[in-house]
């Protein structure tokens, strides 16, 4: 490794063969997989990542708990190797749990009470995450939430909000660098009694969340010209390809479609493409197609029950996910889920931090709710998963308390006591 | 010396005269260029039309175009260009393009693209549209009487950037596993396609232009297009204009698009919206797309899409093909047949029996371009006999 305090070289020959673009990717490699292998050969550090890669949390999977035969799964991923399957024992799990801002606090409060209520067995560790800056100028989250979601490798995130000019990164972006969460599963049922001009939605999406379109590197080429970079790599597509057919597997999905635009973007997606073919060759029970994406939004909108498991790169994931998310009601009622290397997995809500009605108790508890369902079903607690989702969903078809974006004019502490009634009511 | 003259000079020429006569977009400059546009060629009284058939259902909608044509007696002769799109050179569409030049408007349909070939062969379509500099794609996506949709009302214009943004097929693997993919923004493009929408907005009398974007994340790329956005409709006072992010429109959308008027975007969004806006209104059998640069048209269906499943079944939706071709039509300043010819395909798709199969009917393709020509007879014209 090179001394770490000298400052970059920008001499030699090798600096001079390489052109705009491929220093752009080596910065944005290094950017991505932190400064602690600054390497001043360019080519060394490009290989370097790419070993680093190839540490892939294993995909190793035991028995798999069969999920409710009436309800619809929301979620129940990647079963635990078998290392760690000293903290699922039958006694407490703890889970780290990421208030946030604004209304973050009073849903996380809301979400407490029923997990208490189901006797769900959940310890709760709150945890701060507000960017500081380390050592080296690098701006990161606080030692003690990454030591508790380490420790824990469950997190439970309630909105966040990011400050426009505060030097710092988005903390959503802080936490997917420091816990490497390559995969953004959105899972989006129809919630029975929140009509919506679609019903029999039952798809999920799966978004390759660390690369693609939102690399963030841009260059100005001349006045009035900028171009952006989309980067595409073997090991992260491989990577979301192989959870996107295990978490097809493990959750009784039939099939598993690509989305894609290769007929333009040939030599990109079609590197995706390529690598989810290879994937999908070991999964052969797992039917796999290929659609174009203006194909998948033509026929999202005029019949969704045609699509399943949908795994597609970072934009196209990002468009269609809260397109189906617009399908089943919007971000106030859809889970959300982050897994990421070694184990770790965050689930979160991904509405805003609604600063207007922070802490007038109006706030829609749903969303976090559900993810914390995603999440309990993602640990193998399918019961209490299940009892809380239906006392959820019984609460919303009966109309009585609704929150106001729900069409009601209840309170958040009465829509949460109407489900700590309901699920009591079902033990 | 207008923009066609100067194209048609030799390669050296060009590039000087173009540095004498710069073109200068920017809110003030705008407005005052486009005031005259001369007539459309008409030899004989007759204008020719480059027809492109293309791949799927392309070759026999492009006849059924000309048969209702001929019925119509509409002073319209096609220049048909086939295009072998599974050939590796690139001859056929470049006399297609040629094609296009010598006649200044098309009809097309869509080529495929095989996505398995390597990146040598490049798709035909996006050649033909950034050879020809057709920059604004046009969907005017409307809710039609007697098609039944989850959403009504909807009266949406989509214009999207046709030539750059991430269709510019620029890659490389610099290190084995590695893909870049270039996105390219430029000002002059940008503010080219956004004083296109706020000029048709105005023409069309619409009151509110939305530009979609994802600058949160793109600061560099999106934030030059919603800069250029927002330079434009300085220019446009009367015009509403704000942004929204390209996700939050998605699902706006979905929940209510009643909302949007006009929007301008980028390539790749401008896919992602126009074929959201088409499912909403009733799916690609029905949206007619256009294609205008500065000196050419192409007309086409909205979504652009082959329909290589249902080739040759007779169950494919002519409404999208006639009604660009009625846009063809207008283009040409023939807006008695095209009024006459919109009013008989608008009457046809109410009638429910008709529907085809995408529409949730079991009508064929024949029995509808029928049915319109019996609804041109019907209203008075000459035409030729049924």
């Amino acid at each position: 490794m090179g001394s770490p305090a000298a400052e970059p070289q920008h001499g030699g020959e090798n600096r001079q063969k390489n052109h705009l673009v491929f220093g752009s990717c080596s910065r944005y490699l290094q950017l991505w997989h932190g400064d602690d292998q600054r390497q001043r050969n360019s080519d060394v550090r490009v290989v370097g990542v790419v070993q680093r890669n190839q540490m892939r949390s294993q995909f190793t999977v035991p028995t798999v708990e069969p999920a409710a035969q009436n309800q619809l799964t929301l979620g129940g991923a990647v079963r635990r190797p078998a290392l760690s399957s000293a903290s699922f024992s039958r006694g407490m799990q703890t889970v780290t749990l990421i208030p946030g801002d604004g209304i973050g606090p009073e849903i996380s409060t809301a979400v407490m009470k029923i997990f208490e209520a189901a006797k769900a067995p959940i310890r709760w560790e709150e945890r701060n995450v507000t960017a500081i800056k380390g050592p080296g100028g690098r701006w990161m989250i606080p030692p003690d939430a990454k030591e508790s979601m380490d420790r824990s490798k469950i997190g439970l995130k309630g909105p966040l909000k990011t400050p426009i000019a505060a030097g710092h990164p988005s903390m959503n972006l802080l936490l997917r660098k420091t816990f490497d969460l390559y995969a953004n599963v959105r899972p989006c049922v129809s919630i029975e009694g929140y009509k919506t001009p679609y019903t029999d939605v039952n798809l999920v999406t799966i978004r390759e969340n660390t690369e693609g379109e939102y690399s963030g590197i841009e260059h100005v080429i001349v006045d009035g010209v900028v171009q952006s970079i989309k980067l595409i790599t073997e090991n992260a597509s491989r990577r979301i390809a192989e959870y996107a057919f295990e978490y097809a597997r493990n959750n009784q999905r039939s099939s598993v479609t690509a989305v894609h635009k290769a007929n333009i973007m040939r030599m990109s997606d079609g590197l995706f493409l390529r690598k989810c073919r290879e994937v999908a060759e070991n999964y052969k029970d797992v039917k796999f197609t290929e659609m174009y994406l203006d194909t998948v939004c033509l026929n999202m909108v005029q019949d969704p029950t045609q699509f399943d498991v949908l795994v597609m790169p970072n934009l196209y994931g990002d468009i269609l996910s809260d397109l189906c998310a617009g399908l089943i009601g919007g971000l106030g009622v859809t889970p959300s889920g982050n897994i990421g290397a070694n184990g770790v997995a965050i689930f979160e809500s991904v509405h805003g931090t609604a600063p207007d009605i922070a802490g007038l108790d109006l706030a829609n508890p749903t969303a976090l709710l559900l993810s914390a369902v995603m999440m309990l079903r993602h640990m193998g607690l399918h019961d209490y998963g299940n009892k809380i989702q239906t006392a959820c969903f019984d609460t919303i078809r009966d109309k009585k308390v609704l929150t106001k974006d729900l069409g009601g004019n209840s309170k958040c502490s009465e829509f949460t006591a109407d489900i700590c009634r309901r699920v009591q009511d079902l033990d | 010396m207008t923009a066609r003259c100067v194209r048609s000079v030799s390669g050296s020429l060009q590039l000087l005269l173009r540095n004498r006569w710069p073109k200068v977009y920017g809110a003030a400059t705008c407005s005052q260029k486009h005031t005259y546009t001369p007539p459309p060629a008409q030899y004989g009284g007759r204008h020719t039309v480059t027809l492109i058939p293309g791949d799927g259902i392309g070759p026999e909608l492009a006849n059924h175009v000309r048969e209702l044509f001929r019925f119509c007696c509409v002073p319209v002769d096609f220049e048909v260009v086939n295009v072998d799109s599974t050939m590796a050179s690139e001859d056929d569409i470049n006399n297609a393009i040629m094609a296009i030049r010598r006649n200044g408007v098309a009809l097309k349909g869509n080529l495929e693209t095989n996505h398995n070939l390597p990146p040598s062969y490049k798709s035909r379509n996006n050649l033909l549209r950034t050879t020809l500099d057709l920059y604004a794609n046009v969907m005017h996506c409307q809710s039609l009487p007697g098609v039944r949709t989850r959403h009504r009302n909807i009266d949406i214009m989509i214009i999207r950037e046709n030539t750059e943004g991430e269709y510019s097929s620029l890659e490389h693997e610099n290190v084995p596993g590695v893909v870049e993919c270039l996105k390219i923004i430029t000002r002059t493009k940008s503010l080219r396609i956004a004083d296109y929408a706020f000029r048709t907005a105005r023409e069309k009398g619409r009151t509110r232009v939305t530009a979609v974007h994802k600058a949160n994340i793109m600061k560099l790329g999106d934030g030059l297009f919603l800069e250029c956005c927002k330079e434009v409709a300085s220019g446009y006072p009367e015009i509403t204009f704000d942004s929204m992010i390209v996700d939050n429109t998605t699902m706006q959308l979905v929940s209510r698009p009643q909302q949007f008027d006009v929007m301008v975007m980028p390539n790749l969004y401008g896919n992602v919206v126009s074929n959201v806006c088409a499912g909403l209104v009733g799916g690609p059998g029905l949206v007619p797309g256009a294609n205008y640069g500065e000196d050419y048209a192409v007309f086409e269906t909205g979504t652009r899409n082959t329909g290589k499943s249902i080739a040759n079944t007779n169950t494919a939706n002519p409404t999208a093909m006639l009604l660009a071709s009625c846009l063809l039509l207008d283009h040409l300043k023939l807006h008695a047949y095209a009024n006459m010819i919109r009013r008989a395909i608008l009457s046809t798709v109410t009638e429910t029996r008709l529907h085809t199969a995408d529409l949730g009917g079991q009508g064929s393709t024949s029995e509808v371009v029928q049915s319109i020509m019996k609804a041109v007879e019907s209203t008075g014209p000459r035409t030729l006999s049924l």
